[in-house]
């Protein structure tokens, strides 16, 4: 299934959409998609991931970016990964630096 | 964009596009736009990059390096546009076959980087190898974008450290052992609060850096199991995690995982060291694979007799020639990368008095490796231990050469305080050096009490269980006859060989384990623990348990209940030796700067008994002042009976208004065997003397 990343600001949210296959040839989408994020300055970080499938370490490595990019103050929620997604982050320990959330209000 | 000029590409090889690369640093890394690679060989006349699809059997592509590219012996090139995520890269050397002369090269042979930061090709562990692999240890790409938040090594000091020897893989890899992901990194993580609550604050890893757990793999002749490589004292890359022992190895994560694990470890407050085998590779001698170093520098990189063949100061096939100055630099350089890249808080040397032989073999007074460790400024504040003797015949437990720098795993310490355990006679005088953090090994030229790691128990050997339990090793399981593995154990087996039914012996085995870790705990010296010896593991009388991926190896966690008065114990043993300063001395007490004693009793108060025949010691550690002038700090005490009977101790005087109070008797059962620390309980305000049953100690603690 196709790659998408959508980003919607909502007050002083950024929430990203995530679908599809994240693997190291999309991952520079996602990456873009973080930066244009980030540059609105907001205070949290909203990823679903619900509709995500499959996420190579590529992927990772962008969710890695964003906590660095984004700094320290902003907390990143991460909503509805599961099955191989959730269990990606857990092995590598990236679920600690967020918040796993099964859904977002 | 980037738009400076150097990132451009000036030629072009079947549609890839390179430039000259940068000589340092070694290896590949990521820059702008695209990868640097670098390579030394002093005798290679070309110098081919060879890069794969991850996991394919050919070649992507082979990128001849351009000889224009060549600076010194530094083959260098910038590869651009590549998907670093998805490939592998190996070299091809063309050079002279001139095994007389020390040279290996053979351009059929695709080579790893001696300084590849991860390996694919054993991602998962235990899984059969394709044996046709053109290019069976693979070096892959790294980001280095941890993101380490405020961490970095903790910089406890040496004297302060209980040290926790464990396997990455049968520290959690038993069914009982109830993680999610077992025998992993990952699942080391997952167990961290069990480590807390032991109390100790440090942790040092079996080999972790990539290694073949094939390599001489076999099928056992009793049970057709199959035997390992299992402990990795074999390197195949220095600077890269074994990926097998990662969750996340299949995906390619392992550094990932790895610092996720340290970062964790620190966060709780525990130190991790990492056990590192610079002393051979996985290379073996002439009849081995050809997997690296062999094939870039043989005569660089190993230690040659004059016919070309491998010197064997390891045991293992060839030893690493690392006071060649090139090979210095690659350990200077790996240890670096692990302490600035990793965080790793210090390292014991696997064999380290080879590290300290000349090229040709004899030791040297003044080893430059050993001196560039010890001062340099980024391994400044990491451990050095050093395993001071090798397989050549080099014993230098007390003459390692130190800079002022080094511990030693203190090999007499396990000797002596086994054999006063067992009973031995003329072991009192021993005892005493040991107790105090051997002045005897380490006072002459100042190296205190923290020069020696002392431990009674390590994975080479019996375990802490076994010592009391087997008088002779049992080691048919390994498959060879038996003959593997060390006879000096200075093992008792408390009257019956192996397990039993009779609850005397049992009952004597977990006294003379308590009597161990009491010992351990109470000497001045850096402690170390061996994984499981809290609850009594045991490897079934097997002393040498290198190649065994099975419960002799991993840690039954069911051990916990089954033994919880033992690890009852340790805990307490571990909490009192924090409570009390007198008990991590920063340097030996007969020094005159000191500020507290070290005083000999026997069963005769203030009268050791140091003679032959004597198998009773005990001491008073007390604060100069102790008692005077407002300074009401305890004083401790320690009674050590090794003869069968109980014997009554008289105790020495305390200062005026202070009072014994039992901390531990292991004659007793639990839980009348140890007390929490500040909860003990006082003797008879005129009590002066304590009957200290046999083969066991009593500890005390004197305070008002």
């Amino acid at each position: 299934m196709a790659f998408s990343a959508n980003l919607e600001m909502t007050g002083s949210e950024a929430r990203i959409t995530l679908e599809g296959e994240l693997d190291a040839a999309v991952a520079d989408q996602f990456r873009q998609t973080v930066e244009r994020a980030a540059q609105e300055k907001p205070q949290k970080l909203v990823l679903f991931m619900d509709k995500l499938q499959f996420m190579a370490s590529a992927g990772l490595r962008v969710l890695v970016f964003a906590k660095q990019r984004m700094g320290r103050d902003v907390a990143i929620y991460v909503i509805g990964a599961t099955g191989p997604v959730l269990n990606t982050m857990q092995m590598s320990g990236f679920h600690q630096a967020v918040y796993l959330r099964e859904s977002y209000p | 964009m980037d738009t400076r000029i150097d990132f451009y590409p000036t030629h072009e090889h079947q549609g890839y596009k390179l430039r000259p690369g940068r000589p340092v640093p070694f290896g590949a890394t990521l820059v702008p736009g695209g990868v640097n690679f670098a390579i030394c060989s002093r005798y290679a006349t070309s110098c081919t990059l060879v890069l794969f699809e991850k996991g394919a059997s050919t070649p992507l592509v082979e990128i001849p390096i351009p000889e224009v590219f060549r600076i010194g012996n530094a083959w260098c090139v910038v590869v651009f546009d590549l998907d670093y995520e998805r490939i592998e890269y190996g070299y091809r050397m063309e050079g002279p076959w001139d095994p007389r002369a020390g040279h290996r090269f053979d351009a059929s042979k695709i080579l790893l980087d001696p300084y590849a930061k991860a390996i694919g090709g054993r991602d998962v562990w235990g899984q059969p190898p394709d044996w046709s692999d053109p290019y069976p240890h693979r070096a892959r790409l790294i980001f280095e974008d941890f993101d380490w938040e405020d961490d970095r090594p903790l910089e406890t000091p040496l004297a302060d450290l209980v040290i926790y020897e464990l396997h990455a893989r049968s520290f959690t890899r038993h069914s009982s052992a109830s993680v999610k992901h077992p025998g992993t990194y990952a699942g080391l993580m997952a167990k961290i609060p069990y480590l807390k609550e032991l109390g100790v604050n440090c942790v040092e890893l079996m080999p972790i850096f990539e290694f073949d757990e094939f390599e001489n793999s076999r099928p056992n002749p009793v049970t057709g199991e199959t035997m390992y490589n299992y402990w990795g004292y074999s390197t195949v890359g220095f600077f890269a995690p074994k990926a097998g022992y990662a969750a996340t190895g299949p995906l390619g994560m392992q550094v990932d995982e790895f610092k996720n694990l340290v970062k964790e470890l620190h966060r709780n407050g525990i130190e991790i060291i990492l056990d590192v085998v610079f002393n051979h590779t996985a290379e073996g001698n002439e009849h081995g694979p050809t997997l690296s170093f062999r094939g870039i520098d043989n005569q660089t990189y190993y230690m040659l007799t004059p016919e070309g063949y491998y010197f064997n100061f390891s045991g293992c096939g060839n030893t690493l020639n690392c006071n060649n100055p090139v090979v210095r630099m690659m350990v200077l350089d790996c240890l670096r990368y692990w302490a600035a890249e990793y965080h790793i808080d210090g390292f014991r040397f696997d064999l380290a008095a080879i590290l300290g032989r000349d090229p040709w073999g004899a030791p040297m007074p003044n080893p430059p490796l050993l001196e560039s460790l010890a001062f340099d400024p980024i391994l400044a504040k990491c451990k050095l231990i050093a395993e001071a003797w090798d397989a050549g015949g080099l014993y230098q437990v007390g003459s390692f050469p130190a800079y002022g720098r080094w511990a030693e795993w203190n090999g007499k310490y396990r000797d002596d305080i086994r054999r006063f355990l067992k009973g031995d006679e003329g072991m009192v005088p021993a005892l005493a050096q040991r107790l105090q953090g051997s002045p005897d090994l380490y006072g002459w030229n100042r190296r205190g009490p923290t020069a020696s790691i002392n431990f009674i128990t390590c994975h080479d050997g019996f375990t802490l269980y076994d010592l009391f339990a087997y008088n002779h090793k049992h080691n048919e399981a390994n498959g060879e006859q038996n003959r593997d593995g060390g006879d000096d154990n200075h093992s008792w087996n408390c009257g019956v060989e192996g397990e039993t039914d009779n609850p005397d012996v049992n009952a004597l085995r977990q006294r003379m384990i308590k009597n161990a870790l009491a010992i351990l705990l109470m000497s001045h010296g850096v402690p170390m623990i061996l994984m499981g010896d809290e609850v009594g593991r045991t490897q079934r009388g097997n002393n040498n348990t290198y190649c065994h991926d099975n419960d002799l190896n991993w840690f039954d966690w069911s051990l916990l209940e089954r033994n919880a008065d033992l690890f009852h114990f340790a805990r307490q043993m571990i909490a009192f030796r924090k409570t009390h300063p007198l008990l991590r001395a920063r340097e030996h007490l007969g020094m005159s700067t000191a500020q507290a004693d070290f005083i000999w009793h026997g069963v005769h108060a203030w009268n050791a008994d140091w003679s032959p025949g004597s198998r009773t010691l005990a001491f008073m550690l007390r604060e100069r002042q102790a008692g005077q002038g407002g300074n009401t700090n305890p004083v401790l005490y320690m009674a050590l009976n090794a003869y069968w009977d109980a014997l009554p101790f008289h105790l020495p005087e305390l200062p005026i208004n202070y009072r014994w109070h039992l901390f531990a008797n292991t004659a007793l059962s639990s839980p009348h065997d140890i007390y929490e620390p500040g909860h003990e309980i006082p003797l008879e305000p005129y009590q002066d003397s304590f009957l200290v049953g046999g083969r066991a100690v009593v500890v005390l603690v004197g305070r008002p």
